[in-house]
């Protein structure tokens, strides 16, 4: 082992030096003859052609997150604008409709735009390296997820020029959301549009699933998963079974409005409250599947930082899946003021108090893995460690939300607001950010600059405080949630000042960090593969990794395969980078047994295509014919569909029968 | 702070309900700001001690250093009791906010319209309606009976306790009791489309000896109508004793009256009821006895004349979005109307 890592850390912090910080090679080698075959098979053409058509996860991962943060930056310009209509008392800046508008496509923008898109995207792009694999399980579905995100995230933006977008809050309770009281385009455009996204979320889970199941390296067995793998697994399984509800209940809600069925209108025999049954049982769950994954990075990245393995990795893993398990038992306690009976609501009360205790083994594990680590004060460090304490401060507001009786007081008051944003910015976004310094060395090769990236931090650290902290006191003065103004006389207007104030501050921090990120893309020092000097796959290749990922698919004999050697696990058997299954002869990867990690069979992979992209158009055609209520344009738009199907499934000549392996080495 | 905000549930609850979620908030936050600065402190102790031995270490060293489990049992085991603890404080809340402690005396029928308050009590066959305003015996349970008109909104008294959805449909039952007479602001706390920031309305709780007085009062048609003039009898003295001069005596007053009052059957009676007029409209609020109430507007502005004739100059420039629409007046004919209601007493 190289000792060039020596000093990296003073390294690190000394900007544009012509070396890369970490110089030495990757452990996984590439030799020139296997680079010069693989790049054959693996590489997309150029051009438009293979831009629009690629299905390398890397390409589509950073897709991902690049969308997801323009869905931060448009949500996050919705709060400025209603921070400045709140900064005050009786202000008039904005009407009430346009407030309403504003706050419900903020949450709209927020939870389904944003939160979820861009875990996915640090999903897609970190999974087949640290899994030691060359793609995800179904390419082109992949990038059909992506196209399809794409255009359910315009398509819920159609209606926002004219005035007419969703208006409703985004859990749009009917009959709010009704024809008869939301007789405009508003509340159509919010339906078809989360059936939509819908479709973009199920197969990119469908996909996640399958992918851990059968694309690792031989040796990854279940108990040497990465913890984002199981967050992100978690979450996927969860949305298979979460989405159903809210698609459905957005079909209901559709036909309500427009073809004249009852589901949830009294006048017909319906029922409201169906609504917020059907919304929370796909939401909950879906709360969880925002959070899991980032806290999944968390638990990968941070122990990098302190130079040990994480703590407890069996009980993390465990608590991740108990986390979403119990989650799914919960969604009651959002409809505690529905009237329910108390002792049906109290069960659900209970529950509620039982999903703090694996939230409290993450983060003891966390604060376990610091403590007995050998820390350095990296920023993704400190936005990690963040992490730590803001999710605390939203878990214990989560206890107090959790309790029925209390909760007859704090829900639908801004408690409530300052409690998920501690939980989805503080556990969301600071671990995203975190996450994108520890990981923009492998996507790009470059490193993002140390010394601005704790003023980054501190910015968005107190901005952030500054602005959610005092939204608790608000909560208890009693200050009601969706309000575009409140009276003078409510002892609400200084706090409320001292929260805008908050929130430009961190507006500010995320500009910074959107900048550093420009700048760090074009002139940010050159990383080499492990800067940081991870135990994890993708640390093996190179920064950015090849098309192809690894060039020999590596052999894994540990939960840390680069730090094998320095753990001294001496009764273990040693990763193998060096020697290994080559696959060159086309586009080919190994799949594995699912729990043991056996290889077990060659997959031919699929080249770029133009279908998903067009799929993606095709629905999205459709999707528009439903929302103008045209059986002309939904029929062109399910003739297209049908078509591009056809051609996706039109069996294709046999390859090779014969599954020849080369093993190098 | 907490003091001044009439919305506030953390101070001056008016009833035994609130005390205890007040003591219930009060705790929980005890706990939870507690079990922050805990964690805060761990993790800068975990810092400080990884640094020290960061310091001794070379860069690329990676280890083990004891394997950490027990700072994860023992800080789950720790949780634990607090959590099961506040688990049951929870519930033993739960349950004094959920049982009635006796029957109650009175019923009252709260329905939710965009964006105000329909209030109807049934006392002894006798219905009275009102809006906007609950006046409540001090020290007897209410049994309230919720439900709404339109879309959902939510009853919140925060000072008296918890709130309780309004949903079409249904009707959902809570019980309400003051034990310090006053007046309670309440609000909207379901979002109900434009105006939920301005749907709020206020509880009066006041002695039983006084809301006998209310109720007697209420009762009747409102002073000021011709039909209270008809009915000035001498049982009706003690409502009507507000009224300066009996009218009845005051040829000029009741002419002004009959004028004004079939310009409000005309212009406003579509929508509002002023019982003992024609006047029997079932969209708007009940306006019988108008003039007691302090606030118009569902509790947004103070109820004097002039607030009042901004309101019907523009309905539309006060609450964006209002159902009642600007209704077309000339100056004198508003002047008339607005004199007639301050007058129903």
């Amino acid at each position: 082992m190289s000792t060039a890592y020596d000093d990296a850390a003073t390294q690190l912090g000394r900007a544009h030096s012509a070396e890369p910080v970490d110089q030495r090679e990757p452990a996984s080698p590439i030799p020139a003859e296997i680079a010069q075959t693989l790049e054959l098979a693996w590489a997309e053409a150029a051009g438009l052609k293979g831009w629009l058509g690629s299905v390398d996860h890397k390409v589509i991962g950073i897709r991902y997150l690049v969308t997801a943060f323009a869905f931060l930056v448009i949500g996050g310009l919705e709060a400025l604008t209603m921070r400045v209509q709140l900064a005050g008392p009786n202000s008039d800046l904005l009407s009430p409709e346009q407030y309403n508008q504003l706050f419900s496509m903020h949450g709209v923008t927020m939870i389904f735009l944003y939160a979820l898109p861009i875990l996915s995207g640090f999903s897609n792009y970190l999974w087949p390296l640290m899994l030691g694999n060359r793609d995800m399980a179904f390419p082109r579905l992949n990038a059909l997820s992506y196209w399809l995100f794409l255009a359910a995230g315009a398509f819920l933006y159609v209606s926002f020029p004219l005035g007419a977008a969703p208006n409703s809050g985004w859990f749009d309770y009917v009959p709010q959301a009704s024809a008869e009281f939301n007789p405009g385009p508003n509340i159509d455009v919010y339906c078809a549009g989360l059936i939509f996204l819908g479709i973009s979320t199920t197969v990119g889970s469908a996909n996640f699933i399958v992918t851990l199941l059968r694309m690792r390296a031989p040796g990854m067995s279940i108990n040497r998963l990465p913890i984002i793998v199981w967050g992100t697994l978690t979450a996927s399984v969860a949305n298979l079974f979460a989405i159903p509800a809210v698609s459905l209940a957005c079909l209901m809600l559709f036909m309500d409005r427009n073809l004249g069925t009852h589901f949830f209108e009294i006048g017909g025999g319906g029922q409201p409250l169906l609504w917020q049954h059907l919304f929370w049982m796909f939401g909950h769950p879906w709360v969880y599947a925002i959070v899991l994954p980032a806290m999944g990075m968390v638990s990968d990245a941070l122990p990098v930082h302190c130079r040990r393995p994480l703590v407890g990795y069996t009980l993390v893993a465990m608590a991740t899946v108990a986390t979403m398990v119990v989650g799914f038992g919960v969604w009651v306690h959002h409809m505690f003021a529905t009237g329910l009976p108390t002792l049906a609501m109290s069960f659900f009360s209970a529950a509620s108090f039982v999903i703090a205790i694996p939230s409290a083994i993450s983060v003891f594990a966390w604060i376990a893995t610091i403590g007995t680590g050998r820390a350095r004060i990296t920023t993704p460090f400190l936005f990690f460690t963040s992490v730590i304490l803001l999710f605390v401060i939203g878990g214990v507001s989560g206890v107090m939300t959790a309790s029925l009786a209390l909760d007859w007081q704090l829900t639908d008051t801004y408690f409530v607001v300052a409690h998920l944003h501690y939980v989805l910015i503080g556990i969301n976004l600071f671990a995203v950010v975190g996450a994108i310094y520890h990981w923009f060395p492998k996507m790009t090769g470059r490193m993002m600059d140390e010394r601005t990236g704790k003023w980054i931090f501190a910015l968005m650290f107190s901005g952030f405080n500054i602005a959610f902290l005092p939204m608790h006191l608000l909560g208890l003065l009693g200050m009601p949630r969706r309000v575009y103004t409140y009276g003078a006389g409510m002892g609400f207007s200084g706090t409320n000042l001292v929260i805008t104030i908050g929130a430009f501050l961190f507006a500010l921090a995320l500009l910074w960090f959107f900048i550093e990120i420009a700048r760090a893309r074009v002139s940010g020092r050159f990383a080499g593969p492990n800067p940081w000097d991870g135990p994890t796959l993708e640390w093996a290749t190179t920064s950015p990794p090849p098309v192809y990922n690894f060039g020999i698919i590596p052999l894994v004999a540990s939960r840390h395969p680069l730090w094998e050697e320095r753990l001294d696990e001496s009764n273990s058997d040693r990763s193998l980078f060096a020697e290994g299954f080559l696959l060159d002869r086309d586009k080919e990867t190994i799949a594995v047994t699912p729990l043991d990690g056996e290889p077990d069979v060659i997959l031919k992979m699929p080249c770029d295509s133009w279908l998903p992209a067009a799929l993606a158009l095709a629905l999205l055609v459709l999707f528009g014919g439903m929302l103008l209520m045209s059986p002309w344009i939904g029929g062109v738009g399910l003739l297209g569909v049908l078509v591009i199907l056809a051609l996706w499934f039109q069996p294709h000549s046999a390859p090779a029968d014969e599954e020849e392996v080369r093993v190098y080495g | 702070m907490i003091g001044k905000a009439p919305l506030s549930y953390m101070a001056d609850g008016g009833s035994r309900s609130a005390l205890a979620l007040q003591s219930l908030a009060w705790g929980f936050t005890a706990i939870s700001v507690a079990v922050i600065i805990i964690i805060a402190v761990l993790i800068a102790l975990a810092i400080r001690r990884s640094r020290a031995r960061a310091k001794t270490a070379l860069l690329q060293d990676v280890a083990r250093d004891g394997d950490g489990l027990a700072l994860i049992w023992w800080g789950v085991g720790l949780s634990l009791p607090v959590l099961v603890a506040m688990a049951i404080w929870n519930f033993l809340t739960t349950r004094l906010l959920a049982e009635q402690p006796s029957d109650p005396a009175l019923t009252v029928q709260v329905t939710g319209h965009r964006w105000w308050w329909d209030i109807r009590y049934q006392l002894d066959g006798l219905e009275i309606a009102t809006a906007n305003e609950l006046v409540i015996p001090v020290g007897t349970p209410v049994l309230l009976q919720l439900s709404s008109g339109d879309v959902i909104h939510d009853f919140w008294v925060p000072k008296l306790g918890p709130k309780m959805d309004m949903i079409p449909g249904r009707t959902n039952q809570t019980w309400l009791q003051a034990d310090v007479a006053g007046t309670y602001l309440g609000q909207c706390a379901e979002y109900c489309g434009l105006e939920h920031a301005r749907m709020a309305f206020t509880v009066h709780a006041v002695p039983p000896g006084q809301f006998r007085e209310w109720v007697a009062r209420e009762v009747l048609p409102a002073a000021g109508t011709t039909a209270a003039f008809d009915n000035a009898a001498p049982s009706n003295a003690a409502a009507a004793s507000q009224s300066s001069t009996p009218a009845s005596e005051n040829p000029d007053a009741l002419l002004a009256a009959q004028t004004a009052q079939a310009l409000f059957e005309s212009r406003c009676g579509a929508c509002h009821t002023a019982r003992g007029t024609a006047a029997g409209g079932i969209i708007g609020p009940d306006l019988t006895h108008f003039a007691s109430r302090r606030t118009i507007a569902a509790g947004w502005m103070p109820n004097t004349p002039a607030n009042l004739d901004r309101w019907l100059t523009n309905p539309q420039a006060i609450k964006p979005g209002v159902d009642m629409p600007r209704v077309q007046l000339t100056p004198n004919e508003r002047k008339r109307i607005v004199t007639w209601l301050e007058g129903l007493e």
